[in-house]
């Protein structure tokens, strides 16, 4: 008796798994949760609800970090996931992992999917595209650095609610908000993205050789020139008359300005849905802070964010799925849902075009900045994006050795001439790893 | 996996002693009739320790050895390369200092205030158990948890404990000042292990018999002198049990604490050893130099423990 239920639960297993085969599946790990992670979502929704031969399927794995130890635990015993949501700095480490992951261009070409490179916005494409321009990874959410200031603060202090340009006006600026009693007058999120990585594309300076290490794995970084070393003393000078007030290594000044603490601030694009959301502010984007007395700037800016990589060892069929579905992500009126809905840039022109012509840049001013200011003008050798190693330690010792001046322990020269010093040895074990 | 061990031995220890009884538990040794049953009883130990403990550990050794990419495709001997790339490291040399004021200040603190707390407890008489249930409580805490919670209480802009101190005068931003940072990683893990040192305390108080202390009372010693001379040299084996398992605690189990509200930063001023091997593997999938470091860890931590069971042991009374 015993047996012979066993033998049925069996079959009937069988049966309910060979149902479930006839539809591909899909995994996709993200690392997006609340709003961001319900969008993700709808779009995975929307693709299988339009076919019925594939299936997305979506995890939260965690931080982005954590999502890629995961898939790396995950890989090592043979189970990645097909498609990975990873950050722009881990992006030279999945890209050295050539046995690991195979590139959306192969990908597509594989599938015979139609694919168009050149429909793709540069600079969003470009870093994470090889010096050939094939497409290495699939841009998926894009941000950039962008300027805030919250007018309320101006007026209060009689000023023209209007955002300053450059850095010398931004420091009158603040010195009037100051004396006026603005407690908080000047913060920055993501310190290393904003001051360094953005900082340098915008003035077009590199921050590393070979194409800001887009040429190869033997590059050094350059962050430490007379330029940076302004940059960063005249920060910690502002920190220094109460003109800057230092928020941590990541958003955290994202809810300092949106909880009205502070007049103006650099921080994501990303965090203007907050900013409406939380109603506390009567907010104004604009482009970057620039120094009028560099030749060229401002540039352009370089995105943040993440892209999604695609992992070996699936079978030839289940990459077709992955194609169509990342053809679906490109398509113009999915990625203006996906821009309009969450901030992040859209990554082709036919959908910055579409967004444009529905009218929504005209009934949300600002909106469309974060485009305007990627693509400001055409990118060169210094403002495609960057690509170092081990770049998650890399950004660590930027970031500690600008708190290392911000908090006055150390001079600006000193302390860049130490993080590039550190940042190269983590660059030539790197480089010594991915031989 | 120490702790267990050593738990064990300690509540065995801090048993009520009386009459007949202490006579006895001073002879240790249980004489097992059959060979092989004494073996099968630590057998599970045994397989635990050498699955969770000696296999992560003997991996740790060979990854510290070798080369090698996130995803493990490419792999390379280079010998003792990845210590060598450590030593030459001057910040992580610096780690080293962090490491040893944040050790002894979480291990003094957490063995003072629980020694406090328990010595207090213990002459509760109405309500005692309400307190001593408050008291074990935020064991149950998550390290990363608790580091969130203290991180709020102290944020820089909004913090209950920022807003106070700011009416004192005081110019709270542990964002950017190393000290403050220390100081509250140093809270946080404190408050975490306060419950744990607070139970064995109270154990260890309950197992000192009353009469000494009437005894003393009557001979006219106050109670801090009491306290002195009689209850305190009879803690010291839990106080050098907790010793070890505090140091235990700050070098290996702190690394959610700092993770949750530092980060190592600002600069590196909290930047623990463990810290930087969970950064460095975890975080940033560098599983050489991440081992290299786990390995010089254990070492450490090797060291410190015979050292105190060699050097402080002797001073202790059972």
């Amino acid at each position: 008796m015993r047996i012979k239920h066993v033998v049925v639960a069996l079959a009937a297993a069988g049966l309910y798994s060979g149902g479930a085969l006839a539809q591909t599946e899909i995994q996709w790990w993200h690392s997006m949760t609340g709003a961001l992670g319900e969008a993700l979502n709808g779009l995975a929704n929307k693709f299988n609800a339009g076919q019925k031969d594939y299936k997305v399927v979506t995890t939260y794995k965690g931080s982005y970090p954590e999502s890629m130890t995961a898939a790396i635990a995950a890989f090592r015993a043979g189970s990645a996931p097909h498609l990975l949501q990873v950050f722009e700095v881990g992006t030279a480490t999945m890209m050295a992992a050539k046995g690991a992951i195979v590139p959306v261009a192969k990908v597509m070409t594989d599938a015979k999917e139609p694919f168009d490179p050149n429909a793709y916005l540069p600079t969003v494409t470009g870093y994470y595209s090889d010096l050939k321009g094939n497409m290495l990874s699939f841009p998926f959410n894009s941000s950039t650095a962008l300027f805030y200031i919250d007018r309320n603060k101006f007026k209060a202090a009689g000023l023209p609610p209007v955002p300053p340009k450059t850095w010398k006006e931004l420091i009158a600026v603040a010195e009037k908000l100051k004396a006026a009693g603005q407690q908080c007058v000047y913060t920055t999120g993501w310190p290393s993205w904003v001051h360094i990585e953005n900082f340098s594309a915008w003035h077009n300076v590199p921050i590393g050789t070979k194409q800001n290490g887009m040429g190869g794995f033997d590059t050094q970084f350059t962050f430490n020139s007379p330029l940076h070393v302004k940059h960063v003393s005249m920060l910690a000078d502002m920190a220094k008359k109460g003109l800057f007030t230092y928020a941590g290594r990541t958003n955290q000044a994202d809810g300092k300005f949106q909880a009205g603490e502070c007049a103006m601030a650099t921080i994501s694009a990303g965090a203007l849905g907050g900013t409406i959301k939380a109603g506390k502010t009567d907010w104004e984007l604009s482009m970057l802070p620039y120094h009028d007395d560099v030749k060229g700037a401002p540039q352009n800016s370089i995105i943040g964010g993440a892209s999604l990589w695609v992992m070996s060892g699936r079978k030839a069929e289940e990459y077709k799925g992955v194609a169509k579905f990342l053809a679906f992500l490109s398509r113009p009126e999915v990625q203006m849902e996906w821009h309009t809905s969450t901030g992040y840039v859209p990554i082709t022109k036919a959908a910055y075009e579409l967004t444009q012509k529905s009218g929504f840049y005209a009934k949300n001013p600002g909106r469309d900045l974060p485009v305007r200011q990627l693509t400001n003008r055409t990118p060169t050798e210094n403002s495609k994006g960057l690509r170092f190693g081990n770049f998650v330690q890399g950004r660590t010792v930027i970031e500690e050795e600008l708190e290392n001046v911000i908090s006055g322990k150390k001079e600006a020269k000193a302390a860049l001439d130490d993080a590039v010093r550190r940042g190269n040895e983590i660059l030539r074990q790197f480089e010594a790893a991915n031989r | 996996m120490t702790r267990s061990g050593a738990a064990t031995k300690s509540c065995v220890n801090s048993r009520r002693p009386t009459g007949k009884q202490k006579k006895r538990s001073v002879e240790k040794r249980v004489v097992f009739r059959s060979a092989w049953l004494p073996y099968g009883l630590v057998a599970p130990q045994i397989a635990i320790t050498l699955v969770f403990f000696f296999w992560p550990a003997a991996q740790a050794v060979w990854f510290s050895v070798h080369l090698q990419d996130a995803f493990g495709l490419k792999s390379q001997f280079v010998g003792l390369q990845n210590f060598a790339a450590l030593f030459k490291d001057g910040n992580y040399l610096a780690s080293f200092k962090v490491t040893a004021v944040f050790s002894v200040l979480v291990a003094f603190f957490g063995i003072a205030t629980s020694l406090l707390l328990a010595t207090m407890a213990d002459r509760v008489l109405r309500g005692a158990m309400a307190y001593k249930t408050l008291l074990i409580w935020p064991y149950a805490v998550a390290p990363a948890i608790a580091g969130v919670l203290w991180a709020f209480l102290f944020a820089p802009s909004i913090g209950i404990v920022t807003f106070v101190l700011k009416g004192w005068g005081v110019d709270w931003n542990w964002i950017i000042q190393g000290d403050q940072a220390m100081l509250l990683v140093v809270i946080a893990s404190v408050w975490k292990q306060i419950s744990y040192n607070f139970l064995f305390f109270l154990a260890g108080l309950q197992s000192i018999p009353k009469s000494l202390i009437e005894a003393a009372a009557i001979d006219g010693a106050g109670p801090l002198r009491r306290f002195w001379t009689i209850v305190f040299p009879l803690l010291s084996p839990t106080t050098f049990f907790l010793l070890v398992v505090n140091i235990v605690y700050a070098f290996f189990d702190t690394f959610g604490v700092i993770d949750a509200t530092t980060q190592g930063g600002p600069g590196q001023s909290t930047n623990i050893l463990v810290y930087k091997v969970y950064h460095d593997g975890v975080k940033a999938a560098d599983l050489g130099g991440s081992s290299a470091q786990s390995v010089i860890l254990m070492f450490i931590v090797i060291v410190l423990t015979v050292a105190q069971f060699r050097f402080i042991e002797r001073k202790v009374q059972y």
